[in-house]
């Protein structure tokens, strides 16, 4: 996993975002293994407590199970991990939404350009 | 939790001048602090306390609840703002130092580390450079199991993979009921390794918080707000 902190926000709140994206995007598998805590932490270098507290919070949205002495393991949940990638989608596109209005677009206007971006992307890869 | 680190009302004079002015704070195990402030806002002079290196003018520092001495000794290890090993020993002597002195040294570790650092053992402390030395000693004091690291200034002037090097090799062997309290002014570099931060200024603590609680409640980093708070 790669990992990347803005300075603005929670580090906890950005690791729970990391490891959600992870099993959203099929990085991480249902049914996984997770790296312990401590290794976990050292690969993103953030405190180990830091860390824990990510892990209990995606444990608590059912994203990851504790197994009784023998770590975390990804939900093989496929319901469970589609809600995340719905989530991070949504986000996604709210996101856009707030920035295209900001440019002053409508929003006819920005389903038009996500069409001519789409067409563009299929010419390209055509030619 | 029990309190690793305990200050009441603690204050040390050099002098006229107040280094520390009515301290109280309280670090409880299992946490990574950080102890922020300016040059010479008492950093070094309570990491001193602590030590019993000094002692207080007024006030009371408490280690799990003893005083400074023989007994708290045991408990602490502690990194000094410089290296300070004898020059005429090799890397195999300060281990059984170490060995000899505390009891909860543990020497396959450290040589472990130093072998990974690329350090003969046989090498003396008068031909290693000035990183290694820093290096060594930090290897020296974590590869301890003790209840309290103070760490003072272990990335002051190492260069950015050092850097690296020293935060990794902190978070790896500290104990897990323990408490590290690292001293430093460069914040940006630790910010992510601590739990909670105490900043200190003019020798009064003017907040003690979590790193990821001001984050929250001031939208920057403690590195932005360390830069607001002490702005000159």
């Amino acid at each position: 996993m790669q990992w990347h902190f803005d300075n603005e926000l929670p580090i906890y709140t950005q690791l729970v975002g990391h490891i959600k994206r992870a099993i959203a995007t099929g990085e991480l598998r249902p049914g996984e293994k997770m790296t312990p805590v401590r290794e976990l932490s050292l690969e993103a270098g953030v405190n180990p407590n830091t860390m824990q507290r990510a892990l209990q919070q995606l444990e608590r949205e059912g994203l990851v199970y504790p197994q009784r002495g023998n770590g975390r393991y990804v939900t093989e949940d496929v319901d469970v991990i589609d809600g995340a990638r719905k989530t991070l989608a949504a986000g996604h596109v709210r996101r856009y939404r707030e920035a295209m209005r900001a440019l002053g677009y409508s929003e006819e206007e920005m389903s038009g350009l996500l069409r001519e971006s789409r067409e563009e992307e299929n010419d390209g890869s055509m030619s | 939790m029990e309190a690793c680190l305990e200050c009441r009302a603690l204050t040390k004079r050099y002098g006229a001048k107040k280094a520390l002015d009515g301290v109280n704070l309280t670090v409880v195990s299992g946490r990574v602090v950080g102890l922020l402030g300016p040059n010479g806002s008492g950093k070094t002079t309570l990491i001193k306390l602590a030590n019993g290196l000094l002692t207080p003018t007024s006030g009371e520092i408490l280690i799990c609840g003893l005083t400074p001495g023989v007994e708290s000794k045991a408990l602490v290890s502690y990194l000094p703002d410089r290296p300070c090993l004898p020059e005429w020993m090799s890397g195999e002597g300060l281990m059984d130092y170490w060995a000899d002195f505390f009891a909860d040294f543990d020497r396959n570790k450290a040589a472990d580390m130093m072998a990974r650092l690329g350090l003969r053992e046989e090498q003396r402390v008068s031909q290693m450079s000035k990183g290694m030395k820093e290096k060594v000693q930090l290897i020296l004091v974590m590869s301890r199991r003790a209840k309290l690291y103070l760490l003072d200034e272990p990335i002051g002037g190492v260069d950015p993979a050092t850097r690296d090097y020293i935060l990794d090799t902190i978070i790896r062997n500290y104990a897990e009921d323990a408490s590290v309290v690292i001293s430093t002014h460069l914040i940006a570099d630790v910010e992510n390794v601590l739990d909670d931060v105490i900043f200190l200024r003019e020798g009064q603590v003017t907040m003690q918080a979590s790193v990821d609680d001001i984050r929250e409640q001031y939208g920057k980093s403690v590195d932005a707000l360390f830069r607001e708070v002490f702005k000159c």
